[in-house]
């Protein structure tokens, strides 16, 4: 049963980040990057991670692609213009970049032990759940976390100061 | 088996509860409406117009389903089903009822349990947004993309505030599963409900709920006035039906979340010994925060854009933060 969901949900993931790449029009690719996160969360909640699967749609799924979707409508784009093409030196670079892309996947695969799965039953001991997230974020990882959060408040602000900068 | 046998049961129940209610809602409505506005209302259709909901039914069947030729085929076809499936899978979790013995059985009165409850409600809100920005889009009208447009920047806007009036809750239960936030509201004489606890994440929620909602006075992507009818200016037959059924189906939705977290869920006196009671009392609760928006629909009139972007950020958003300072500082003082 877990297996044939992994199985269907795996393929609808795969699937539609190739479609992503393939829609010409760039709705269409919203829509199918949607169709991944939400795949990816579905895979989450069978790595007993409810939280991050929560998360994963309330934050990408329905605020950060609602966004997307958002600017797509505002600009109403055309169907992509052909100026990719003009920059033969980025397609020369996506290779190795692919490679290494690759290679960090493969070593992850190869290096972390395979661990047997908790039931599913017993998710409110497990470890994804959110009072394990939340306790270790404010003790073991506490410092991370705040210099994360540093880090995207000057995101903010810089993109604050850069979308200011035209008004004068 | 039999397991899942009960679990096929409830759903299928739910179900026609659900849609059954959604189409008096629309009756109910419109009497509301007449009353405010001393008129009479739909009264020819069956006593008290009791068949009205049937007869509407009937007529959007029969009429034409058109399909603009510019529109974007597949995603305006869909639009419908994705306004329509988050609405009705929200209601999964929550509990509208205590547990009731049938045939030797002991049914709790809930479809599920998780225990990301609160988040999972979040989550599927935030995704309603995309049937009505599909159907804005996919109609290659000006009007609906307007629509579309409002329905997307304020979604996004509300939700942050929707989010943040529910964290004071969860601080004051320590759970995110509604269930477990219904229990902890038992006792005290229904002093314990969590609208006394925390008030202003209350009126914070019912605000936000209400724009998330789409209803007056935030019916901005549909504003008739300006936008013809908005996202679905092009839609008729069915799928403008559906829409309307998502519309009045987010209603219940967040009546019942509401009920859920702030009014005690299915708690009232005598639930203990007539389990029964809960299923009434929690339709009730419901039934009183429908009335209390349809109150407010009729009664206010429709916001300005600017004013409802800067009310959501400058207003509701700062309130919540703080809310949720206050909430924290209270528990810490108390403990």
């Amino acid at each position: 049963m877990e297996k044939a969901l992994f199985i269907i949900f795996a393929v609808i993931a795969v699937a539609s980040a190739l479609n992503i790449l393939l829609q010409r029009n760039p709705m269409y690719s919203a829509l199918s990057l949607i169709g991944t996160l939400v795949s990816l969360s579905a895979l989450y909640i069978m790595l007993r991670a409810q939280f991050i699967a929560a998360i994963q749609i309330v934050v990408y799924a329905g605020a950060i692609m609602v966004l997307f979707v958002f600017v797509i409508m505002l600009l109403n784009a055309p169907r992509e213009q052909s100026n990719v093409d003009k920059q033969k030196w980025l397609r020369a670079l996506a290779i190795p970049f692919a490679g290494l892309l690759l290679a960090e996947a493969s070593y992850v695969v190869w290096r972390v032990p395979a661990r047997a799965m908790p039931p599913l039953d017993s998710s409110s001991s497990g470890v994804g759940t959110t009072y394990s997230v939340g306790t270790k974020l404010f003790t073991e990882y506490l410092l991370p976390f705040e210099v994360t959060s540093v880090l995207i408040l000057m995101a903010i602000v810089g993109a604050m100061v850069l979308a200011r900068r035209q008004d004068d | 088996m039999t397991n899942l046998l009960a679990w096929v049961i409830q759903i299928s129940v739910i179900l026609f509860v659900l849609l059954t209610s959604v189409a008096y809602l629309t009756l109910l409505e419109r009497k509301v409406m007449s009353l405010i506005q001393l008129r009479i209302g739909p009264n020819r259709v069956g006593w008290w117009g009791l068949l009205q909901p049937a007869a509407d039914g009937l007529k959007m069947i029969f009429k034409e389903d058109i399909v603009p030729l510019a529109a974007s085929k597949l995603l305006y076809i869909a639009a419908p089903a994705v306004m329509l499936v988050p609405a009705l899978m929200t209601l999964v979790v929550i509990p509208y009822g205590s547990q009731v013995t049938l045939f030797g059985r002991t049914i709790p009165l809930h479809v599920t349990q998780i225990n990301v409850g609160v988040l999972y409600v979040l989550g599927l809100t935030s995704v309603g947004v995309y049937g009505i920005v599909l159907a804005g889009w996919s109609s290659n009208n000006k009007y609906s993309l307007m629509g579309g447009l409002r329905a997307s920047a304020q979604m996004i806007s509300y939700e942050l505030a929707l989010g943040l009036s529910i964290v004071g809750v969860v601080l004051w239960v320590g759970s995110l599963d509604l269930v477990e936030i219904v229990n902890a509201q038992k006792g005290w004489g229904g002093f314990k409900w969590n609208i006394l606890r925390a008030p202003l994440g209350f009126f914070i929620f019912f605000i936000a709920a209400l724009a998330e909602t789409n209803r007056i006075p935030f019916d901005l992507p549909e504003a008739e006035a300006e936008l013809v009818g908005g996202y679905h200016t092009e839609y008729s037959s069915m799928k403008f039906v559906m829409f309307q059924m998502g519309e009045y189906l987010n209603l219940i939705t967040s009546a019942s979340i509401a009920t859920t977290l702030f009014f005690g869920g299915w708690l009232g006196p005598g639930v203990e010994r007539f389990p029964l009671l809960s299923l009434v009392y929690f339709v009730g609760k419901v039934f009183i925060l429908i009335l209390l928006s349809m109150w407010i629909r009729f009664t206010l009139p429709r916001f300005r854009y600017d004013q409802l972007m800067r009310f959501g950020w400058e207003v509701l958003l700062p309130l919540a933060i703080v809310n949720i300072a206050l909430t924290a500082t209270v528990i810490l003082l108390l403990h």
